[in-house]
């Protein structure tokens, strides 16, 4: 049930990279099956990786290299449509948009601004000291690495010499062993010259500029580096799943932990998610505190008997004797053309149950801080990432960058402040409900976004806070609309309340009046329009581009739900 | 080609020694009978074994020409043959049982493990203790005091012997019929039937139904419904012993019927590829509820799966206690010693009902259930053999079965008058710290309890 998986992720970097209409990547024509081939893919993949992360960098090429701090941010922005040479699709412009604009919003509304101030200025210090034209040759000098390995971030394990070593010798040994075998040479440099690759060079050199002024960091690192630094302050920590060892991890979220931890804390498992998940729990019975990754929250499916029944019960049912400090992580929603079996979310389904803990991070933020909070846990977590939001950079600061940094179990963020309707949501859909915001606040609707973090415990506190200020409030989720997220759907309450507004979006085919029984339970009073509920589509996720698009929550969607909410709805070909 | 030849002799040598290791074992295990091996030979073994979860590199194939007579396929060299053949479905002899007591007790062989003379004594005291035990709770149940039962008549061997063989730091993930071996450990009769009862002295603080034992203080996990998935969490335990070096395996007890399960096959492949000290005993009794072992497999019962994982295995006389001694100690030795998993199977009729809930004279003769009783009653065995040796005597029987049934008939009268846990026992353990929502809950609950104080159910305390 895995095995093809491992080639989805190659797909969809690419898809990243090449989004619409170019399928003329460098697939890999030769794939003859023998014991190395996962390296084969690893390099090939951790090009595609670098220059995955640096899309949006292509901006940046656009712009003078000396453009710093908030300008070139800004520019980096605006930049994709301003028309870069190759397509990028809206969705992937969107992520971009929405950081700069949550970023400003930060600035201007948080509590925290003399702090970023603080931060602004000492970065600009930094980098005026420490960004000298040498860096530009070291970094030039690092690119070879850096493609080998498919870091971008300065972190400290990337860059040090064990880790350079492990890759360079097991290259080495790869082209001892395959010598003969010229189609082998995937990371062989007449590719790495071609033009590409030094349009690449060149954004490497771009996002090193940019990094070390505005400190962004993919989701991906986020994720590695908590791994990382909890690995290695605590050694009873140990990773487990397919492919998190040799491979990297199949979205390489584990890239580099084997080589610096060693394969008894990466361990690769054989395939069957029961096996490894049920090993993990009984490894957290007794002292350890293991990471399990699903190459998918889709095939979690499988060990489902030892998340509930095991992990989630033990504390209870052994009166407390047995506590279960474990970690299931893995993508989990819709990604890009992967069919029904791996795009399903399982927020609402982890959500119900109680002894379960269900984060679900959006930005490289609350990757890190949630992931580390997940691995500290004494309680058996359940940790849903986005596969599409693993390549997408957040401003990050340098406390978030601080390996003590860890977020709260069970508290919500305001993402964006305002004082109209409340918009409640998670993971990928915290970026279109920001994207949403943004448009509607140029129609004069200030919308409050907030990214709820963690699905159980759920923060009833902000989203009610929230709703008794803007008084109106919609949900959006991607996952399927019946017994959603907000666990509190009650149906009875929505049916009397809902029949007058209930309107099936064009889009999404599903926009149903549900109620969150924590808003009706303590702040129906303050509600001044039924409460806009945004899911994705009652159907198993369609392969084809089209109905997929049709079957998740779009920014459209979200816009014209806020509308209807606040009493401005338009017609649909007004907003479509 | 000369430039491999360093490898290939490298690795030929590992796999020599390997080889050598595996040939040799019981010989070694035999003469070094119960000495542990140095530290250093240990951690040896370790890092050994951390190395080869590496992936192998295979490039030996570049040696073989087109004529070779043998293939170096990943996982090792296989042999080529012109001949046409199926591996059997169905051997020519099954795999043989290994016993050290006839059926009327007396020793057939001297290959067995030595048993101290007190802890022999106690394993004859702890089954009959057992056996009262089972007897007693089972008519407490009829009388409808209790909700559930569940008896190990027929497996008493089964449950102290394996017990007596391990230490107490060897971590036990039992199925449910293995109350003997938490019995042996030291658990009252009053902990016993307080978990039965469901009272406030219960160490599950009533939360489960009666028979999941469980007591970190005996190293034994809580009883889990499912079936067989302490098969998995033996192997993620025994991985944390390696990891710590710890001087300890894991014994994980399931039925005939628990090897269908995929965390069976699961745990059974993780352990051999990952090298964990962990003991698989499978207790084969014939029936797994109503369904009879033909009907759950059609391999020569289990042992023969443990060979197909690359798992040591043995099948032992499950009515024999010094069979079954011998053979958890040889395991034990095994498992720590080189980091490896064993997997045994004990054959013992299950003389008794599945539980409570069933009554199997609907499905299988009463003569059948009655012959085992009686011709391969474990405990009579174990007795002769202990009268044989003038451990025992008739004096001692009748006193130990009359103070052994006072023992429990006491314990389950203090039992049923302790009361039941409290109010504030539903919400904690949920999670390690009250989350707010459970504090909300409970509050709102207490709320209620004050407003309809004369509603509420006298025998929960607040």
């Amino acid at each position: 049930m895995v095995v093809p998986a491992r080639l989805w992720p190659i797909f969809l970097q690419r898809q990243e990279e090449f989004p619409v209409h170019k399928h003329n990547s460098p697939i890999k024509k030769d794939s003859t099956p023998t014991k190395k081939e996962p390296l084969l893919h690893d390099m090939d993949d951790d090009d595609n990786n670098t220059s995955g992360h640096h899309h949006s960098l292509k901006a940046s090429k656009t712009i003078p290299e000396d453009s710093k701090g908030k300008e070139a941010e800004k520019a980096k922005g605006e930049a994709p449509s301003k028309g870069s040479s190759i397509a990028i699709s809206e969705e992937h412009m969107k992520p971009q948009v929405v950081k700069e604009e949550s970023s400003k919003g930060k600035g201007k509304n948080s509590p925290k601004e003399s702090t970023k101030a603080k931060e602004d200025t000492k970065m600009k210090e930094e980098e005026e000291d420490a960004f000298t034209e040498k860096d530009y040759e070291d970094v030039d000098d690092d690119y070879d690495d850096e493609r080998m390995i498919g870091h971008d971030n300065d972190d400290a394990f990337a860059r040090s010499p064990s880790f350079r070593v492990f890759f360079k010798d097991s290259g080495k040994d790869y082209h001892n062993d395959i010598g003969k075998n010229d189609s082998y040479k995937v990371p062989s440099d007449v590719d790495a010259m071609s033009p590409k690759s030094l349009e690449q060079g060149i954004r490497v050199i771009a996002s090193r500029a940019f990094s070390s002024t505005a400190k962004e960091m993919t989701v991906r690192d986020a994720l590695n580096s908590a791994l990382d630094e909890e690995m290695s302050a605590d050694p009873k920590v140990f990773l487990m799943g397919e492919e998190v060892g040799e491979y990297q991890g199949a979205y390489k979220i584990t890239k580099g932990l084997l080589d610096k931890y060693g394969p008894e804390r990466v361990v690769d498992t054989p395939i069957t998610e029961a096996g490894f998940a049920g090993i993990g729990v009984g490894a957290a019975y007794y002292g350890l505190r293991p990471v399990i990754e699903f190459m998918t929250f889709n095939f979690s499916m499988q060990a489902i008997d030892h998340i509930i029944n095991s992990a989630a019960k033990s504390n209870y049912m052994s009166a407390g004797q047995i506590s279960v400090p474990i970690v299931f992580r893995g993508p989990n929603g819709a990604a890009a053309g992967v069919g029904a079996q791996h795009s399903q979310c399982y927020a609402a389904w982890f959500g119900a149950c109680p002894g379960l803990k269900v984060l679900v991070p959006y930005s490289a933020e609350d990757a890190r801080g949630l992931l580390k909070a997940a691995i500290r846990d004494p309680d058996p977590v359940v940790f849903l990432e986005n596969e599409l939001l693993y390549g997408e950079s957040f401003p990050v600061s340098a406390e978030v960058l601080d390996s003590s940094f860890c977020l709260p179990i069970g508290k919500a963020k305001i993402e964006r402040e305002g004082k109209d309707v409340t918009i409640t949501t998670f993971s990928k859909m915290v970026g279109y409900a920001l994207q949403a915001a943004e448009i509607l606040a140029k129609e004069g609707i200030s919308a409050e976004v907030i990214n709820l973090r963690s699905i159980r415990p759920l923060d009833r506190s902000t989203i009610n806070a929230s709703v008794r200020k803007t008084n109106r409030l919609v949900t959006v989720e991607e996952g399927f609309p019946q017994h959603g997220v907000g666990a509190e759907i009650w149906f009875s309450l929505s049916l009397s309340l809902s029949l007058p507004g209930c309107v099936l979006s064009f889009y999404t085919y599903v926009h149903l009046w549900l109620f969150s029984a924590s808003v009706v339970e303590e702040s129906f009073g303050y509600l001044d329009a039924p409460v806009e509920r945004i899911s994705g589509a009652d159907v198993p996720m369609p392969y084809a581009a089209n109905l997929e698009r049709l079957a998740v929550p779009q920014v459209d969607d979200i816009v014209r739900a806020v509308k209807r909410a606040c009493y401005r709805s338009s017609s649909l070909a007004a907003t479509a | 080609m000369a430039l491999y030849l360093p490898f290939l002799r490298r690795r030929i040598g590992f796999l020599g020694m390997m080889n050598s290791t595996l040939s040799n074992f019981k010989t070694s295990v035999l003469s070094e009978k119960n000495s542990i091996t140095t530290l250093s030979d240990f951690c040896n073994s370790f890092s050994r074994r951390f190395y080869s979860n590496k992936a192998d590199k295979q490039f030996d194939f570049i040696h073989n020409g087109g004529d070779s007579k043998e293939l170096n396929f990943p996982g090792g060299i296989v042999k080529f043959t012109s001949e046409l053949k199926f591996l059997a479905d169905v051997p020519e002899e099954r795999i043989h049982c290994y016993r050290v007591l006839d059926d009327s007790g007396q020793l057939i062989s001297n290959n067995f493990v030595q048993v101290d003379k007190e802890i022999a004594v106690k394993m004859y005291k702890d089954m009959v203790m057992l056996q009262t035990m089972d007897t007693i709770f089972y008519e407490a149940q009829r009388q409808g005091r209790i909700s559930f039962y569940l008896t190990a008549n027929g497996e008493e061997a089964i449950n102290i012997a394996s017990a007596a063989a391990l230490s107490m730091d060897d971590l036990v993930f039992p199925q449910y019929r293995e109350a003997g071996v938490l019995l042996w450990r030291g658990f009252t009769l009053q902990e016993f039937a307080n978990q039965c009862f469901g009272n406030k002295d219960d160490n599950g603080k009533g939360r489960q139904m009666p028979i999941h034992y469980g007591s970190n203080k005996h190293n034994y996990f809580t009883v889990a419904s499912t079936v067989a998935t302490q098969i998995s969490h033996a192997v993620g335990a025994a991985y944390s012993l390696k990891m710590d070096g710890r001087d300890a395996c894991t014994i994980t007890y399931f039925g005939d019927g628990g090897t269908s399960t995929g965390d069976f096959h699961a745990a059974l492949n993780f352990a051999a590829v990952m090298e964990v000290p962990v003991i698989f005993f499978c207790r084969n009794n014939g029936w797994a509820i109503s369904t009879p072992v033909s009907d759950q497999f059609r391999s020569d019962g289990i042992v023969v799966r443990g060979k197909a994982y690359g798992i040591r295995s043995i099948r032992v006389d499950g009515n024999d206690a010094l069979a079954v001694f011998s053979a958890v100690c040889m395991a034990r030795t095994i498992a720590i010693r080189e980091s490896k998993p064993v997997l045994i199977e004990a054959l013992a009729y299950r003389a008794g009902h599945h539980s409570t809930s069933d009554d199997s004279s609907k499905y299988r003769p009463i003569e059948e259930i009655e012959w085992w009783r009686e011709a391969q009653n474990p405990v009579t065995r174990f007795r002769e053999w202990l009268r044989g040796e003038g451990l025992w005597t008739t004096q001692a029987e009748t006193e130990l079965r009359d103070s052994a049934r006072k023992e429990v008939l006491h314990a389950i009268q203090v039992a049923e008058k302790v009361e039941k846990p409290t109010v504030k026992e539903i919400f904690t353990d949920v999670y390690d710290v009250l989350p707010s929502n459970l504090r909300d809950q409970e509050k709102s609950l207490r709320e209620t309890i004050e407003r309809h104080s004369q509603d509420y159910p006298i025998d929960v305390p607040l």
